[in-house]
Parts: structure tokens; C-alpha cells; sequence
């Protein structure tokens, strides 16, 4: 990963066409599927199935940390010639820190009831994999713009993975999308009921077990040896 | 004493870190695949979180809640930096894992060979960070509390990775579906672990 290099196009392309070319929109799209942080890279699972029992604050979460990656990412990767190797650790940390303490204020002020839903996980933000992997892997060697875009395709690869989680979890567990009722009544009066196991912690794990395998069946190039 | 005790069985069993919060799974699937390497991460865990959660406690009661300053001059005794905890946190949690490498290096070299490794991954293993957060946010009343506190997790912690890891170990030489091995297989295990683990939710302390 820390050999990847983006060359810069040619002088007499307009600049917009060169931060929009194929090279750069591939950053973007990769961790969507082939690259995907949580289950190719095994990269940010910590908060990944803490948050997912109700789509809201799964939504809530994947926003932070995009933004959270993004920026990060476009700092550091500003400062990368500057920062002594020695110390990058220290330093990185001290970037995130910073932005999650901004997202962290944001969220209190904005929606305080969603920030009390995720608790510590917003400062678990810091230590998020995906953040760290994602500078040292990207941004410590690439240009500003490059990793501004691996930044936010990482962080909605890593919404994806949320929201799917959440989407199954919050209609088998509790009927609802959003907190809007979808199961019909007519389907409780028949005999249906929310099955409680999606609620519970654990489930969230299976379910990612389940997304791997059908990933991994679809792209045979990802099976381990 | 009875208090320390049943918040000592909370945090291994009914809270424990990997289970019930999903804290540490990166180093947890990463590491996890055979026993005696997963045991000296559980033990280089439990050492760190045993340092810093008590650093960070007081640090917090001294310096970052509401009134905390107020030992230091009278007028301070309205200021409220809690805005600053996740950057003192992550500071202090970076700079003791270095100390304790220092440390370590210099007096037990044979404990730095078998932990050595392992200290740089800690400083960002969510679960450590995430026992300091905890302890914030339960806002536990004395430093014997959130050492107990920070004990029984670091203790749960060692104790899910070697269950995992012992698991995983017999698992090479079973038979799963292709796209499921690896990775995906260790997923679903950790969620039936999560499962029996539950069994200690009901229990009153």
C-alpha cells in the first residue's frame, strides 16, 4: 500500500479535469467494494458494530468518521514532508484528536440526543484504525488532493458496511427504519414479532461474518489462503 | 471492599470489553491467531490499561472537570476543560505506552522480547483509550474504583483473546467454505462467543 503513488497529470489539462480524472475517482470508489476498510482491510471494526443497532446513529457515526478521514488526511498529508518520522505518531494522533474534539463539540451542539446515543464512540474516533491506517498507509506518501479523496472514499466505504448492518438490524430487531414504523401491524396481529437477538451486540458481528462471506464469494480474488 | 469486588466480575464478565463493546477488535482479529502471541498481548493490555486508566482518572478529577482546578487558586473553580479529555487522554496513553517500552527495555529484557512488539500496537488499541472514556463517563468515585475498573477489563480483554485465539488455532484444520475462512469465520465465532458471554448478563452483583 505505502508504494502508491498518483503521478500528476500533464500541465495543459485544466485543472478540474485533472482533480476529477479517472486515476482520482478510482481513490474514491475503491474502498466501496474491492478495498473496503471493514471487511478487506480489517481496519475500524471497533465502533463499526457498537453503533449499528438503529440506523440513526449508524448514520451519525459513518458522517464523523468520513469527515474525521478526510481532513486528516488532507493535513497530514500538507505536513508530510515537515514531520519528523520518528515522532509521526505523535503527531497524526494530535491531528485526529483535534478533529474528533471538533465533531465531538458539533454533535453536542447539533443533535445531543444522537451524541448521547454513541457515548465514548465518538472519542473512540481517535483510535480508530481506518483513520491511523489510512495516513500511515496513504497520506504520510501521497499529494493533498489524492488523500483528501482516499480520505472520504474510506469513510463512506465504512458508512456502507454501518448502514447495511443497521438497516438489518433495526427492521428485524425492532420493526422500525429511522424510527419509523415499516413492519405493517397486520403483520403483528398474525403472529409476527421483532426478534430481539438482532438488538444484542453480538449479532452485529455475524452479520458482518455474513457481508464477508458474501463478498468474498462474489470476488474470489479476496478468499484467504 | 464488596463494591470493588463486584465491579472487579462486572468488567471481566458482564461489561467486558470485546463483547458487550466490541473494543479492541482490530488487535483482537489481527493477533488472534495462535494462543501464545494472543497471551502476551492480553498481558501487555492489561499492564498499560492498569497505567493509564489511574493516570488519567486523576487527571481528569484534578485537572479537567468542572471545579477540578480549584486546589490550585479559588478563581479557577469555574473553569471546565472537559472539552480537552480525548486529546489529554490519547497524550498520556501515547506517552506511557513509550515509557513503559522504555522501561521495560532496560530492566527485564526478557519480558521486553515476549511484550516488545506489542507495545507501539496498544497505544492505538481502541480498548485502552476506550477504558479511560469509560471511566470518564461512569464517573467512578475513587482511584481504587477506576483501578479495579481498569484491572477487570484488561483482564477480559486477555481472557477473549485467548479464548478466540485457542479457538482458532483447532480451526485451521477444519473445514470451512472458501470465501468464509479466514476473516469471516473468526466474525462469526466472536459473535457465538458474545452470545455465551451473555449468559452473565442477568447475574445481580
Amino acid at each position: 500500500m505505502s508504494q502508491e503513488k498518483t503521478k500528476t497529470a500533464e500541465a495543459s489539462v485544466p485543472f478540474w479535469k485533472e482533480m476529477f480524472s479517472a486515476k482520482n475517482m478510482k481513490l474514491l470508489s475503491r474502498p466501496f467494494g474491492s478495498e473496503n476498510p471493514v471487511t478487506v482491510q480489517v481496519l475500524g471494526i471497533c465502533s463499526a458494530l457498537a453503533v449499528t443497532a438503529k440506523l440513526q446513529p449508524a448514520l451519525v457515526m459513518a458522517l464523523s468518521v468520513t469527515v474525521v478521514t478526510a481532513f486528516s488526511n488532507l493535513i497530514i498529508s500538507l505536513m508530510r514532508n515537515s514531520i519528523p518520522p520518528r515522532i509521526r505518531i505523535i503527531v497524526q494522533l494530535t491531528v485526529i484528536a483535534t478533529l474528533v474534539i471538533l465533531v465531538d463539540q458539533v454533535l453536542k451542539a447539533v443533535a445531543f440526543e444522537v451524541s448521547k446515543q454513541l457515548s465514548v464512540f465518538v472519542g473512540l474516533i481517535i483510535t480508530n484504525c481506518i483513520v491511523m491506517g489510512r495516513l500511515e498507509a496513504f497520506a504520510m506518501a501521497n499529494k493533498p488532493w489524492p488523500s483528501f479523496l482516499d480520505g472520504i472514499g474510506n469513510g463512506i466505504g465504512y458508512g456502507i458496511i454501518l448502514v447495511i448492518v443497521a438497516i438489518v438490524r433495526e427492521l428485524l430487531g425492532s420493526g422500525t427504519l429511522l424510527g419509523h414504523q415499516i413492519i405493517p401491524s397486520c403483520f403483528y396481529e398474525a403472529g409476527y414479532s421483532n426478534n430481539g437477538l438482532f438488538i444484542l451486540p453480538p449479532m452485529a458481528l455475524i452479520l458482518v461474518g455474513i457481508i464477508i462471506w458474501i463478498q468474498r464469494s462474489r470476488n474470489r480474488n479476496l478468499i484467504e489462503k | 471492599m464488596e463494591n470493588l469486588f463486584s465491579l472487579f466480575v462486572r468488567s471481566i464478565f458482564v461489561d467486558n470489553m470485546v463483547f458487550a463493546y466490541f473494543l479492541g477488535m482490530c488487535s483482537f482479529l489481527a493477533i488472534s491467531k495462535n494462543v501464545k502471541t494472543s497471551f502476551g498481548l492480553g498481558i501487555a493490555v492489561v499492564f498499560v490499561m492498569l497505567i493509564t486508566v489511574p493516570v488519567n482518572y486523576l487527571i481528569n478529577k484534578y485537572l479537567l472537570v468542572k471545579g477540578g482546578l480549584s486546589w490550585l487558586s479559588p478563581a479557577l473553580s469555574e473553569v471546565d476543560l472537559g472539552f480537552l479529555s480525548f486529546i489529554m487522554f490519547i497524550a498520556v496513553i501515547a506517552a506511557i505506552v513509550q515509557l513503559v517500552e522504555m522501561v521495560v527495555e532496560r530492566y527485564s529484557p526478557s519480558l521486553y522480547s515476549s511484550l516488545g512488539i506489542f507495545l507501539p500496537l496498544i497505544a492505538v488499541n481502541c480498548a485502552i483509550m476506550g477504558a479511560s472514556l469509560f471511566m470518564q463517563e461512569r464517573e467512578y468515585q475513587s482511584l481504587a474504583e477506576a483501578t479495579t475498573f481498569a484491572l477487570g477489563s484488561g483482564i477480559g480483554w486477555c481472557l477473549a483473546i485467548v479464548g478466540i485465539a485457542a479457538i482458532r488455532e483447532k480451526l485451521k484444520y477444519s473445514n470451512v467454505p472458501a470465501p468464509l475462512k479466514g476473516l469471516g469465520v473468526a466474525f462469526i465465532i466472536t459473535g457465538l462467543m458474545g452470545i455465551s458471554f451473555m449468559c452473565f448478563l442477568g447475574i445481580e452483583l
